[in-house]
């Protein structure tokens, strides 16, 4: 299995232990990732927030690139991108006037599109196409014991919810739950963190950010599973300044694919897990081979 | 000493054509059907701290009242979780009808000069017309410069917290063909850079 | 009657109608009526005023006299307004009506025109067309279709039940297949009924009662309908009546045998309690059910699946042996001249709504639930409680569940903010909690529906005016612990809050059946985009369907309360006994026909017949047209390799000189 990746800025950055633990998951399950050459920022919500026909020439840009790049699906795993990926690929199919300005952009550049490279979340390539079922043959440590609060925050199932349910998904508690691991009941999966605004707006941004911590604590949770990089920092680099605030709420929150590497028997360094602010508690039992 | 204010609103307060202008952007002309039943708001996470909610919003754009819409902070607070999009039993797109309203904000020049969402997405713009990809680090450092130096100096923490976990980048991510991204993006706008005038 | 040819010539009379204004205002109608008496063959060619009022007639019949016409041209208005008016004239002139014909210059003329001489000029080249066509006319006669004088009802509902009745009080015989094992439908399981909080089975069971004994009326409960064929006044239906391992005419309804029963108790969702109490496999659907027989469910029953059962209940029945293990499906064939179809509702499922909680915690309840929780013989016996028995302090109702929703169903459920009022209001005599009621707008159309509104207000039920957003359990203030938690956006206060409920009731909306589209094919009818049963037009002709002799009536038309379902009920019964007392139709002969002699047997007609309307005779090796079910669409006559498939009022010389007629004056 081979697709083509787009890391976005985040992965790069402050998200980079997603990278890190994303990259030794798939090479583990046989899965091949090529770095889409040359990628740029997709734009996210900022972009869209400023001119609506650029943002959508430069996310097409990446997606013309896919295209050139073969026949093959392409991962985004940050929820940003691959929320303002699929939007591009609908507003150019969707709206006449997007899609002339985008088919002139790319002129301008050489490059073509005619949309038939679809965009996917690891998620869904993990539950959909590699198949719990290999996944569970490479859990040589199941996560025994192990309650973990799965988050996906909300640009991963919404608007286009395609691969899971808008209100409740569950493939990453499935995913969870085959490495072995005790997911808690978590209603808040999908709420928005704050975004950017926890940034921007604190005393807003930061309260949703609260509010996720606090309850996944109250639900017995001893770990957040998330999926993109912008919550995994909210959840995880304020925690002082939110204890600050309303009150303490103290938690990890790691990238799903660090738990599954984990469950893999893969090591905590390798899977980035020093880039915690809040360090998750080591797991208990040795590693059992299967 | 009780501080009272007049609010009354005249014909002449509102700016006809504003809700035809934001309907005909791509997939804003649900907002027509609107029955105001206020489910956006109910489910919104910011909506608590809006001074207009986002029902109102809807309300206000179809009225045509721009003025009240743009200089409300609402449109900045919206995280763009779609929440509202989703929920919506008319299928109103509220998100992309909040980004619109941004961008006519900042075309207008209708915010706040400090208002550091507003700055953060015009900051994030330049970086990336000109480099092609966001390093978080220098731009939140340039944001904090432009808006509120206390406030960056109040962080200290959390960059010793992002330099003590290695994901302080300063190196600035940049794309190799800036040229090829730089004249796609000239074919939407005049060629300076600068968002493109509306008609 | 007379076809008075003079020489065997035609002689034809024409007449422009002024209509008032409406056709001289733009067309020069004496101008006409000159063009046209220099054609060959008109001998009469007249203008008037009002040719559709009584002296307009009386001229016509006059000069059909005087000077012996055999054909008539009216120039006025839409035949769908007039045709029948004219050729009703013409008969009382003496002559065959289909010797006349008429031209629509006032909707397809004047009534589109601006110009007064090109209005006239199309005037003049459409009456030109009819004058050339008319002479193709032949003598034709409307054929009689014989109305068979029974009525099958389909539905035992509120509203099958009552235009049983409405018919079997007028003498006719009714039969009235139900599909559950006792009638009364939805209304049985409702406890008070809005706006009055009349006691919904003790107005139902009178009614229930009086089918069950009518002598013009023939129950079949427990039994579908599973085939139709025929057409208006002669269907045969086939129906299919289920095995209930119970003999209806020995069963006195004592319910020892269910007593004695191996299982000890309920073990199987109660139907009737939507799932909110057991039964066992034996049972009898509600005290009040008629037939008042007991039923056996064969998916669960241990003798049925498995033929290895003590069968106590055998034992318990021994003196009257009404229970019958040996009972086998049966299918009954009768012959019915019209049949009302009034299967009702389906409630929308609470589940398609996640946010709302249903079926993920377990004191968010429907509405129909509440109403069974409310109902003194419902599993609680009257008391309103939580699923852990303590009564709640605090309600709150949820409207448009499922209703006025582009993700779920567009329509409005119309009762739905009706029954909600009415629901609270029980809910503060049995509990005196405090109900908030979570809207969009209210809808109380009704006859003594806003004073409803007004009685609830006045009761101290809330209201807030936000659809709600979602339900949670988890707290972000003290009073929220332990409690489901309603977001909603306070429209008219201006303000979000968060209001915690012990218990919360969704007014789910109503849904077509989720077998209406197998259904509507059974009786040749037509859904809805929505999917309820389309009616033949909206504001005229509510209960009648496009196929003639089936009706509809009640909710499967589309949402509505009883008194509505009441009123259709009568309506439909009406319209049936009509075509009954009349005792037959008369078919408009516009039908199409085959030459026997030129069909060549292909086939090729018969699937495209949207009336079904054409068999095949394997002896003749030919088609054969019903003329009865024939609607005159024309497909079969211009499909027809051969060309022996006519139609009659359509022909081909009729038609080729109608166009020359059009073309000579242009």
């Amino acid at each position: 299995m081979k697709y083509s990746y787009f890391p976005g800025c985040s992965l790069k950055g402050l998200g980079r232990a997603y990278e890190e633990s994303l990259l030794p998951v798939m090479k583990h399950l046989g899965v091949e990732l090529v770095e889409l050459d040359d990628w740029n920022c997709c734009g996210a919500t900022a972009y869209m927030s400023v001119d609506e026909t650029k943002a959508a020439v430069l996310a097409a840009r990446n997606l013309a690139i896919a295209e050139k790049a073969g026949p093959r699906d392409l991962m985004a795993p940050c929820s940003a991108c691959y929320l303002v990926l699929n939007k591009t690929k609908h507003n150019i199919a969707d709206f006449p006037e997007i899609n002339a300005a985008v088919q002139r952009a790319l002129g301008n550049a050489k490059l073509t599109y005619s949309g038939n490279v679809p965009v996917r979340h690891p998620l869904d390539i993990l539950v959909n196409d590699v198949g719990l079922d290999v996944i569970k043959e490479k859990v040589v440590r199941p996560l025994k014991g192990l309650k973990v609060a799965p988050y996906y925050g909300c640009q991963t199932v919404r608007p286009y919810a395609t691969f899971d349910d808008a209100w409740n998904p569950t493939t990453m508690d499935r995913l969870l739950a085959t490495a072995g691991a005790e997911v808690v009941h978590f209603p808040l999966k999908t709420k928005c963190c704050g975004g950017s605004l926890t940034g921007t707006v604190p005393e807003a941004g930061l309260r949703l950010t609260y509010i996720l911590l606090k309850e996944a604590v109250r639900r017995g949770a001893d770990v957040i599973a998330t999926a993109c990089p912008l919550c995994q920092f909210n959840l995880d680099a304020y925690q002082d300044q939110i204890s600050r605030r309303w009150g303490p709420a103290r938690i990890a929150t790691v990238y799903f694919t660090q738990l599954m590497g984990l469950a893999f028997g893969l090591s905590p360094e390798q899977l980035g897990l020093k880039r915690n602010f809040v360090p998750m508690k080591p797991l208990q039992a040795e590693p059992v081979t299967a | 000493m009780m501080r009272i204010e007049r609010r009354i609103k005249y014909e002449g307060d509102r700016v006809r054509g504003f809700a035809k202008e934001i309907m005909s952007v791509s997939g804003c002309e649900q907002l027509q059907s609107c029955i105001q039943c206020g489910t956006c708001s109910g489910t919104c996470p910011l909506s608590i701290y809006m001074d207009f909610s986002p029902r109102q919003v809807v309300a206000l754009v179809r009225a045509d009242f721009k003025n009240e819409v743009l200089r409300s902070h609402t449109v900045w607070l919206c995280a763009s979780c779609y929440a509202c999009t989703v929920e919506c039993p008319r299928q109103i797109r509220i998100t992309d009808i909040m980004y619109a309203l941004k961008q006519r904000a900042i075309q207008d020049g209708i915010y706040p000069k400090r208002f550091p969402i507003a700055v953060l997405a015009k900051e994030f713009y330049e970086m990336v017309r000109r480099k092609g990809r966001i390093t978080e680090t220098l731009l939140v450092m340039r944001l904090f410069l432009k808006t509120n130096w206390g406030a960056a100096l109040g962080s200290w923490r959390l960059g010793l917290g992002m330099i003590r976990t290695g994901r302080f980048g300063l190196r600035p991510e940049h794309i190799e063909r800036r040229a090829e991204l730089a004249a796609m993006l000239a074919t939407a706008d005049n060629g300076d850079g600068k968002p493109k005038e509306r008609q | 009657m007379n076809t008075n040819h003079k020489n065997g010539k035609v002689r034809i009379g024409f007449y422009v109608c002024h209509c008032g204004h409406n056709i001289a205002g733009m067309v020069d109608c004496p101008a006409v009526a000159q063009y046209i008496a220099k054609l060959p063959g008109v001998v009469v060619s007249r203008d008037y005023k009002y040719m559709c009022s009584d002296p307009g007639q009386e001229l016509i019949q006059q000069d059909i006299r005087e000077h012996q016409l055999n054909r008539v041209v009216v120039a006025s208005c839409s035949p769908l307004l007039h045709e029948h008016t004219f050729r009703n004239a013409v008969t009382a002139g003496g002559l065959n009506p289909f010797y006349f014909q008429m031209v629509n210059i006032r909707e397809h003329d004047s009534w589109v025109h601006t110009d007064r001489e090109e209005a006239t000029a199309k005037a003049k080249s459409l009456a030109h067309a009819a004058i050339c066509r008319v002479r193709f006319h032949r003598a034709l006669e409307t054929t009689r279709v014989p109305i068979h004088p029974d009525v099958l009802v389909v539905g035992g509902g509120i509203t099958g039940i009552h235009a049983a009745l409405t018919l079997g009080n007028a003498g006719k015989k009714v039969f009235l297949v139900e599909r559950d094992p006792s009638i009364g439908g939805h209304m049985a399981q409702f406890d008070k009924t809005f706006p009055t909080l009349d006691c919904a089975a003790c107005i139902l069971t009178p009614k229930m009662s009086a089918v069950r004994s009518h002598e013009n009326i023939t129950l079949w409960s427990y039994s579908e309908v599973v085939k139709v064929s025929g057409y208006v006044g002669n269907y045969t239906v086939t129906v299919k009546r289920k095995p209930r391992y119970v003999n209806e005419d020995l069963c006195v309804g004592c319910l020892e045998c269910i007593q004695a029963c191996i299982f000890k108790e309920g073990k199987f969702p109660d139907e009737f309690n939507v799932g909110l109490s057991k039964r066992k496999p034996i049972y009898i659907p509600f005290p009040q059910a008629v037939p008042p027989v007991v039923v056996i469910d064969p998916d669960r029953c241990l003798q049925v699946r498995t033929g290895k059962c003590k069968k106590t209940c055998l034992e318990a029945c021994a003196d009257r042996k009404a229970i019958d293990f040996t009972q086998k499906e049966e299918l009954v064939e009768i012959k019915v001249g019209n049949i009302i179809v009034a299967t009702g509702f389906k409630l929308f499922d609470a589940k398609r709504i996640p946010q709302y909680g249903y079926g993920l915690y377990p004191n968010v309840v429907t509405a129909i639930e509440l109403e069974r929780l409310v109902n003194s013989s419902g599993p609680t016996a009257g008391e309103i409680v939580l699923r852990d028995g303590r009564p709640p302090k605090s309600v709150g109702m949820i409207l448009c569940v499922g209703s006025r929703d582009m993700k779920t169903n567009r329509w409005c459920s119309r009762t739905c903010c009706m029954h909600s009022m009415k629901l609270a209001q029980l809910v503060r005599e049995h509990t005196e909690a405090d109900v908030t009621v979570f809207y969009m707008d209210i809808r109380a159309p009704g006859k003594g529906c806003e004073e409803f509104y007004d009685k609830s207000l006045k009761e101290g039920i809330q209201f807030v005016r936000g659809r709600v957003a979602e339900v949670t359990d988890w707290a972000l203030a003290p009073e929220e612990e332990g409690k489901l938690v309603i977001r909603v956006e306070d429209t008219l206060a201006g303000f979000v809050r968060r209001i915690p409920v012990d218990m919360i009731v969704l007014a789910t909306g109503m849904e077509p059946q989720a077998d209406a589209q197998d259904v509507r094919r059974l009786f040749n009818m037509s859904c809805g985009t929505e999917g309820w049963f389309l009616e033949k037009h909206p504001k005229l002709a509510p209960v009648s369907t496009f196929t003639d002799g089936v009706f509809i009536a009640g909710c499967c038309q589309g949402p509505k309360d009883i008194p509505d379902s009441i009123a259709q009920a009568g309506a439909a019964a009406a319209e049936a006994m009509a075509l009954i007392d009349k005792g037959h139709i008369e078919q408009e002969p516009n039908t199409a026909y085959i030459v026997e002699a030129d069909c060549s047997g292909c086939k090729s007609c018969i699937p495209l017949c949207p009336y079904t309307a054409i068999a095949f005779d394997e002896a003749k090796q030919k088609a054969q047209i019903n003329e009865a079910l024939c609607k005159g669409c024309g497909t079969c006559v211009a499909s027809c390799p051969s060309g022996s498939i006519r139609q009659n009022l359509f022909e081909d010389e009729e038609i080729f000189s109608e166009i020359e007629g059009v073309l000579a004056y242009v």
